[in-house]
């Protein structure tokens, strides 16, 4: 262990809790505890931290405040966004097969809602992905038929890291809306984005990308976890999920988590402050890891294409290594980070992302994927790089040789 | 930590890691669904009865902190055995012998099971 430090390279499952972000939090417990939704005195005061957790949030999206509603996370925003959306438009257009469009490599809070929606007759195409782990616009273009109604891809890959291209799927879209508009045809493509793993480093404006709807979550920004929000344009038409009350609008009822809420409006005034110097400083340390990474370690395969993806992430597979041994060597360092391997998994299953881009099972066994954080310093990747090598030449050396 | 102590020992420091240059018998299985694959080196003699018995045995495991465990312990629990007695080693011997095993994890203790007799019964057949 270095210094007997833990060093935590996962900010992909999740981030430590700014300070400044649990101090904004900590009165919206046991102080002031009121319900958002009443309308004495003590709702009213938990109500203005919902209001300006709200604003800060709509600043940081550039979308209007009213247009930001409050859920328990990204998989519920997610659910909202496809199943709200789909069902909204299935009831406007009864009769008529709708088709939906989404990719290969969405995390599970899109892939199975979407499955869910092809069990019900929707037409649904996964779109797949280069060995860059991105979709092709081309691609994209030739999926689009006339009565598309719905797409969603997300801005950025969770276990490699890849960048969509979602301005420009947007602006594709853009066109055909305003194509259709002249062409009498009523349907019109609503696009929504995942941008869980987007927010920390890229534009997530919802005019810059050109998205109807987008999902983000509190604790991949440093943020607690159990909050997220579901963007969603004024005039898109979608239907709640989640009944029993009039909260957000009647999209998603439940009272309001104003702690969580107080906290998530403070972590994405803190991202968006520190956007710039933190992904300089991310980029480095990762770009010196996966460079001394190749140097000191034969045979490893770089996953993550680094000129298109954000600077968090280096997905590589130590091949002729096993991943979940790998990561349980490494945990037993105090280092913390995750694998794509089967042998992690609760179905057994290498990872369908990894797989998407065609690296093969074996070697997809073999793969760890480091996300790097704002609080990693250089003598953390240095103390990492002197225990990884002897590691994994330990683990090669064990198996059998085929 | 998913794993037990005894697992973790196992898989920090694994015994009777390496291969047999000679070996009586080897037994290789592999598991597509995991991806693990595991060998077993077998070195047979015979004891003052004359029963035959197993006088050293290595592994060599490329799978997960669970495989690699398994096959250690395996391989400590069969050395010195009589090939009948070996034979009768069960997977649930080994998951009690490892302080138990995350239930995803137990087809992992099956497949050292089934390279071991392999081994034996690829030596049994050609030495009767």
């Amino acid at each position: 262990m270095y210094k007997n430090k833990t060093i935590y390279l996962d900010h992909s499952a999740t981030t430590p809790v700014d300070k400044a972000v649990l101090k904004a939090m900590l009165p919206y417990f046991s102080r002031i505890y009121g319900n958002p939704s009443s309308i004495h005195n003590f709702g009213q005061t938990a109500s203005i931290a919902v209001s300006r957790a709200r604003k800060n949030i709509a600043e940081f999206l550039n979308c209007e405040a009213k247009e930001i509603i409050f859920t328990s996370g990204a998989t519920e925003a997610d659910n909202l966004a496809v199943f709200g959306v789909v069902n909204a438009l299935s009831k406007s257009n009864q009769g008529k097969k709708l088709h939906v469009i989404t990719s290969a490599i969405e995390h599970p809070a899109v892939l199975e809602p979407f499955r869910k929606l092809e069990e019900e007759g929707i037409e649904v195409t996964y779109l797949p992905v280069g060995k860059n782990g991105a979709v092709n616009l081309e691609t994209f273009k030739k999926a689009l038929k006339n009565n598309t109604v719905f797409v969603s891809i997300m801005y950025v890959n969770s276990e490699v890291g890849s960048i969509q291209p979602i301005r420009e799927i947007g602006e594709i879209i853009k066109k055909i809306n305003q194509d259709r508009a002249g062409e009498n045809n009523k349907n019109k493509i609503y696009f929504h984005t995942d941008a869980v793993q987007a927010l920390n480093f890229l534009n997530c404006g919802v005019k810059y990308l050109g998205v109807d709807l987008l999902s983000l979550s509190g604790h991949k920004i440093y943020g607690p976890k159990g909050v997220g929000v579901l963007a969603v344009k004024a005039g898109t038409p979608i239907s709640g999920v989640q009944l029993g009350g009039h909260h957000e609008n009647n999209l998603r009822s439940g009272t309001l988590n104003v702690p969580g809420i107080a906290g998530l409006g403070e972590a994405i005034k803190i991202c968006g402050k520190n956007k710039e110097k933190n992904n300089r400083n991310i980029l480095k340390l990762r770009n010196e890891f996966v460079a001394r990474a190749r140097r000191l370690i034969p045979e490893i395969i770089i996953n993550t294409d680094i000129k298109n993806s954000t600077p968090s992430h280096a997905n590589i597979s130590f091949v002729g290594a096993e991943g979940e041994a790998i990561l349980i060597a490494l945990d037993l360092e105090g280092i913390a980070v995750s694998t794509g391997s089967a042998c992690a998994s609760a179905s057994l299953k290498a990872s369908p992302v990894l797989k998407a881009m065609g690296v093969k099972d074996e070697i997809a066994h073999s793969t760890i994927r480091f996300t790097f954080g704002r609080n990693n310093t250089k003598a953390e990747i240095g103390a990492v790089l002197k225990i990884l090598p002897p590691l994994i030449k330990k683990l090669r050396r064990m198996a059998p040789k085929l | 930590m998913q794993y037990s102590k005894k697992v973790i020992e196992h898989f920090r420091n694994p015994h009777n890691q390496g291969l047999i240059k000679n070996a009586d018998a080897i037994g290789q299985v592999g598991n597509l669904s995991c991806g693990d694959i595991m060998k077993i080196y077998l070195k047979i003699s015979e004891n003052k009865k004359g029963e035959e018995i197993i006088k050293d045995i290595k592994f060599e495991t490329l799978g997960c902190a669970a495989a690699i465990s398994v096959s250690s312990a395996l391989t400590v629990m069969a050395k010195g055995k009589t090939l009948v007695e070996a034979m009768e080693i069960t997977k649930d011997q080994i998951v009690k012998n490892l302080g138990g095993l995350p239930p995803v994890k137990v087809h992992c203790s099956m497949l050292g099971v089934e390279a071991l007799h392999q081994a034996i019964e690829k030596y049994n057949k050609s030495h009767n």
